[in-house]
Protein backbone atom coordinates (compact mmCIF):
# COMPACT_ATOMS: atom_id res chain seq x y z
CA UNK A 1 0.00 0.00 0.00
CA UNK A 2 1.54 3.34 -0.78
CA UNK A 3 2.13 5.62 2.01
CA UNK A 4 0.68 9.36 1.40
CA UNK A 5 1.42 12.54 3.38
CA UNK A 6 -1.71 12.96 5.30
CA UNK A 7 -2.22 16.06 7.54
CA UNK A 8 -4.86 16.77 9.95
CA UNK A 9 -5.91 20.53 10.49
CA UNK A 10 -7.50 21.08 14.09
CA UNK A 11 -8.98 24.57 14.16
CA UNK A 12 -11.44 24.56 17.41
CA UNK A 13 -11.10 23.79 21.17
CA UNK A 14 -12.26 20.44 22.46
CA UNK A 15 -15.47 19.65 24.82
CA UNK A 16 -17.60 22.23 23.37
CA UNK A 17 -18.04 20.71 19.81
CA UNK A 18 -17.30 16.62 19.04
CA UNK A 19 -14.31 17.88 16.10
CA UNK A 20 -11.59 17.16 17.99
CA UNK A 21 -12.69 13.73 19.41
CA UNK A 22 -13.59 12.83 15.98
CA UNK A 23 -10.21 14.19 14.83
CA UNK A 24 -8.13 12.08 16.76
CA UNK A 25 -10.29 9.12 15.99
CA UNK A 26 -9.02 9.38 12.20
CA UNK A 27 -5.76 10.45 13.06
CA UNK A 28 -5.05 6.59 15.03
CA UNK A 29 -6.69 5.20 12.01
CA UNK A 30 -4.61 6.91 9.79
CA UNK A 31 -1.65 5.51 11.48
CA UNK A 32 -2.95 2.13 11.82
CA UNK A 33 -2.76 2.57 7.84
CA UNK A 34 1.21 3.17 8.19
CA UNK A 35 0.76 7.01 6.32
CA UNK A 36 2.83 9.77 7.00
CA UNK A 37 0.87 11.79 9.81
CA UNK A 38 1.50 15.32 10.41
CA UNK A 39 -1.42 17.71 12.57
CA UNK A 40 -1.36 20.81 12.97
CA UNK A 41 -3.17 23.06 15.33
CA UNK A 42 -4.22 26.80 14.51
CA UNK A 43 -7.17 28.72 15.78
CA UNK A 44 -8.77 27.62 18.57
CA UNK A 45 -7.29 24.23 17.89
CA UNK A 46 -4.32 24.59 20.14
CA UNK A 47 -6.76 24.58 23.01
CA UNK A 48 -6.78 20.79 22.23
CA UNK A 49 -2.94 20.44 23.73
CA UNK A 50 -3.12 22.42 26.52
CA UNK A 51 -1.63 20.81 29.78
CA UNK A 52 -3.87 20.31 33.08
CA UNK A 53 -7.14 19.93 31.41
CA UNK A 54 -9.66 18.89 33.83
CA UNK A 55 -13.16 17.76 32.89
CA UNK A 56 -15.10 16.82 36.19
CA UNK A 57 -16.73 19.86 36.21
CA UNK A 58 -18.43 19.30 32.78
CA UNK A 59 -19.26 15.71 32.99
CA UNK A 60 -17.29 14.66 29.32
CA UNK A 61 -14.57 11.92 29.59
CA UNK A 62 -10.67 14.24 29.18
CA UNK A 63 -9.49 12.96 26.45
CA UNK A 64 -5.87 15.06 26.32
CA UNK A 65 -4.25 12.17 27.64
CA UNK A 66 -4.68 10.44 24.21
CA UNK A 67 -2.55 12.87 22.46
CA UNK A 68 0.56 11.80 24.54
CA UNK A 69 0.12 8.36 23.51
CA UNK A 70 0.46 9.18 19.65
CA UNK A 71 3.92 9.13 19.53
CA UNK A 72 3.56 5.17 20.59
CA UNK A 73 1.86 5.45 16.62
CA UNK A 74 4.91 6.87 15.21
CA UNK A 75 2.89 10.56 15.11
CA UNK A 76 5.71 12.65 16.10
CA UNK A 77 5.06 15.75 13.44
CA UNK A 78 2.70 18.30 15.97
CA UNK A 79 2.11 21.48 14.23
CA UNK A 80 1.55 24.33 16.61
CA UNK A 81 1.22 27.86 14.82
CA UNK A 82 3.25 30.41 16.95
CA UNK A 83 0.42 33.46 16.21
CA UNK A 84 -2.20 31.09 16.96
CA UNK A 85 -1.26 30.79 20.74
CA UNK A 86 -0.11 34.65 21.34
CA UNK A 87 -3.47 35.65 20.09
CA UNK A 88 -4.90 33.55 22.96
CA UNK A 89 -2.48 34.90 25.27
CA UNK A 90 -0.35 31.57 25.58
CA UNK A 91 2.65 30.30 25.37
CA UNK A 92 4.66 26.44 24.56
CA UNK A 93 4.58 26.20 28.12
CA UNK A 94 0.98 26.52 28.51
CA UNK A 95 0.90 22.93 26.45
CA UNK A 96 1.66 19.51 27.33
CA UNK A 97 5.05 17.82 26.84
CA UNK A 98 4.65 15.63 23.95
CA UNK A 99 7.07 12.97 23.00
CA UNK A 100 8.36 10.03 20.81
CA UNK A 101 10.83 7.45 20.79
CA UNK A 102 13.30 7.13 17.87
CA UNK A 103 13.98 3.79 17.10
CA UNK A 104 16.86 4.75 14.76
CA UNK A 105 18.49 6.68 18.09
CA UNK A 106 18.45 3.82 20.87
CA UNK A 107 14.50 5.04 21.68
CA UNK A 108 15.31 8.36 22.56
CA UNK A 109 12.72 10.59 24.00
CA UNK A 110 12.15 13.68 21.40
CA UNK A 111 9.70 16.36 21.46
CA UNK A 112 6.71 16.06 19.48
CA UNK A 113 5.77 19.46 19.27
CA UNK A 114 7.17 21.78 16.48
CA UNK A 115 6.44 25.47 16.98
CA UNK A 116 6.23 27.07 13.38
CA UNK A 117 4.96 30.78 12.47
CA UNK A 118 2.15 31.71 10.07
CA UNK A 119 3.97 30.83 6.88
CA UNK A 120 6.33 28.34 7.99
CA UNK A 121 2.61 26.11 8.52
CA UNK A 122 1.32 27.07 4.72
CA UNK A 123 4.61 25.87 3.74
CA UNK A 124 4.21 22.41 5.16
CA UNK A 125 0.28 22.56 4.66
CA UNK A 126 0.89 22.73 0.97
CA UNK A 127 3.66 19.97 0.80
CA UNK A 128 0.85 17.63 1.70
CA UNK A 129 -1.45 14.93 -0.23
CA UNK A 130 -4.48 14.69 1.63
CA UNK A 131 -5.73 17.35 4.14
CA UNK A 132 -8.58 16.62 6.31
CA UNK A 133 -10.35 19.37 8.76
CA UNK A 134 -11.63 19.37 11.83
CA UNK B 1 1.28 21.96 -5.59
CA UNK B 2 -2.03 23.81 -6.08
CA UNK B 3 -4.69 23.65 -3.60
CA UNK B 4 -8.43 24.86 -3.82
CA UNK B 5 -9.23 26.40 -0.37
CA UNK B 6 -13.23 25.34 0.25
CA UNK B 7 -14.65 28.08 2.94
CA UNK B 8 -18.54 28.08 3.91
CA UNK B 9 -18.36 29.96 6.63
CA UNK B 10 -19.25 33.84 7.24
CA UNK B 11 -16.24 36.16 7.25
CA UNK B 12 -18.53 38.46 9.59
CA UNK B 13 -19.13 35.71 11.85
CA UNK B 14 -16.31 33.19 12.27
CA UNK B 15 -12.64 33.50 11.81
CA UNK B 16 -12.03 30.77 9.19
CA UNK B 17 -12.08 32.48 6.46
CA UNK B 18 -9.27 35.09 7.74
CA UNK B 19 -7.60 32.05 9.05
CA UNK B 20 -8.25 30.26 5.22
CA UNK B 21 -6.81 33.45 3.56
CA UNK B 22 -3.78 33.78 5.66
CA UNK B 23 -2.57 29.74 5.59
CA UNK B 24 -3.26 29.85 1.02
CA UNK B 25 -0.18 29.72 -0.94
CA UNK B 26 0.43 32.11 -4.14
CA UNK B 27 -1.45 30.52 -6.62
CA UNK B 28 -3.88 28.63 -4.95
CA UNK B 29 -7.77 29.01 -5.60
CA UNK B 30 -10.36 29.95 -2.89
CA UNK B 31 -14.11 28.66 -3.43
CA UNK B 32 -16.82 30.26 -1.32
CA UNK B 33 -19.61 28.39 -0.51
CA UNK B 34 -22.71 28.51 2.00
CA UNK B 35 -22.82 31.39 4.20
CA UNK B 36 -19.04 31.93 3.04
CA UNK B 37 -20.34 32.95 -0.30
CA UNK B 38 -21.73 36.80 1.90
CA UNK B 39 -18.08 37.64 1.47
CA UNK B 40 -18.09 38.22 -2.27
CA UNK B 41 -19.59 41.51 -2.02
CA UNK B 42 -17.64 44.89 -2.78
CA UNK B 43 -17.51 47.18 -0.22
CA UNK B 44 -17.92 45.33 3.37
CA UNK B 45 -16.18 45.16 6.08
CA UNK B 46 -14.03 41.91 5.01
CA UNK B 47 -13.59 43.13 1.09
CA UNK B 48 -10.15 44.56 1.69
CA UNK B 49 -9.05 41.64 3.08
CA UNK B 50 -10.18 39.36 0.29
CA UNK B 51 -8.91 42.01 -2.35
CA UNK B 52 -5.26 41.83 -1.24
CA UNK B 53 -5.30 38.37 -1.32
CA UNK B 54 -6.41 38.08 -4.69
CA UNK B 55 -3.87 39.48 -5.58
CA UNK B 56 -1.49 36.05 -5.83
CA UNK B 57 -4.28 34.07 -5.52
CA UNK B 58 -7.74 32.95 -7.36
CA UNK B 59 -11.18 33.22 -5.85
CA UNK B 60 -14.45 31.79 -6.68
CA UNK B 61 -18.26 31.66 -5.60
CA UNK B 62 -20.68 29.34 -5.51
CA UNK B 63 -23.21 31.23 -8.12
CA UNK B 64 -26.51 29.27 -6.02
CA UNK B 65 -25.55 30.31 -2.82
CA UNK B 66 -24.78 33.61 -3.75
CA UNK B 67 -27.84 34.43 -5.48
CA UNK B 68 -29.98 32.96 -2.60
CA UNK B 69 -28.42 35.27 -0.49
CA UNK B 70 -29.80 37.94 -2.43
CA UNK B 71 -26.66 39.28 -3.58
CA UNK B 72 -26.82 39.89 -7.28
CA UNK B 73 -23.28 39.12 -9.34
CA UNK B 74 -22.86 42.57 -10.22
CA UNK B 75 -22.19 43.33 -6.45
CA UNK B 76 -18.72 41.07 -6.36
CA UNK B 77 -15.39 42.53 -5.92
CA UNK B 78 -14.40 42.74 -9.35
CA UNK B 79 -12.34 39.79 -10.42
CA UNK B 80 -14.13 37.08 -8.64
CA UNK B 81 -15.54 34.02 -10.01
CA UNK B 82 -19.23 33.00 -10.14
CA UNK B 83 -19.52 29.58 -10.61
CA UNK B 84 -22.05 26.46 -10.80
CA UNK B 85 -21.88 23.31 -9.16
CA UNK B 86 -20.21 21.96 -12.70
CA UNK B 87 -17.65 24.68 -12.22
CA UNK B 88 -17.19 23.44 -8.13
CA UNK B 89 -16.37 20.29 -9.93
CA UNK B 90 -14.55 21.57 -11.89
CA UNK B 91 -11.58 23.35 -9.94
CA UNK B 92 -11.82 20.50 -7.44
CA UNK B 93 -10.25 18.17 -10.54
CA UNK B 94 -8.14 21.31 -11.85
CA UNK B 95 -6.19 21.33 -8.27
CA UNK B 96 -3.99 18.83 -7.10
CA UNK B 97 -5.47 18.96 -3.73
CA UNK B 98 -8.73 20.26 -1.17
CA UNK B 99 -8.39 21.94 1.74
CA UNK B 100 -11.94 22.60 3.45
CA UNK B 101 -11.77 25.23 6.20
CA UNK B 102 -15.11 23.76 8.35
Amino acid sequence: MSTKKFMFVNRKAPYGTVYALESLEVVLIAAAFDQDISLAFIDDGVYQITKGQDTTGIGQKNFSNAYKALGDYDISKLYVEKESLAERGLTQDDLMDLVWEDEDDDWAEKPSIIMVDRAEMTAVMAEQEVTLSF
Amino acid sequence: MAMLHIVNKSPFEKVAFESCLGHASAGDSIIMIEDAAVGAIDGSAFSETLKAAMADKSVYVLAGDLAARGISQDRMIDGITAVDYAGFVDLTADNDTTQSWL
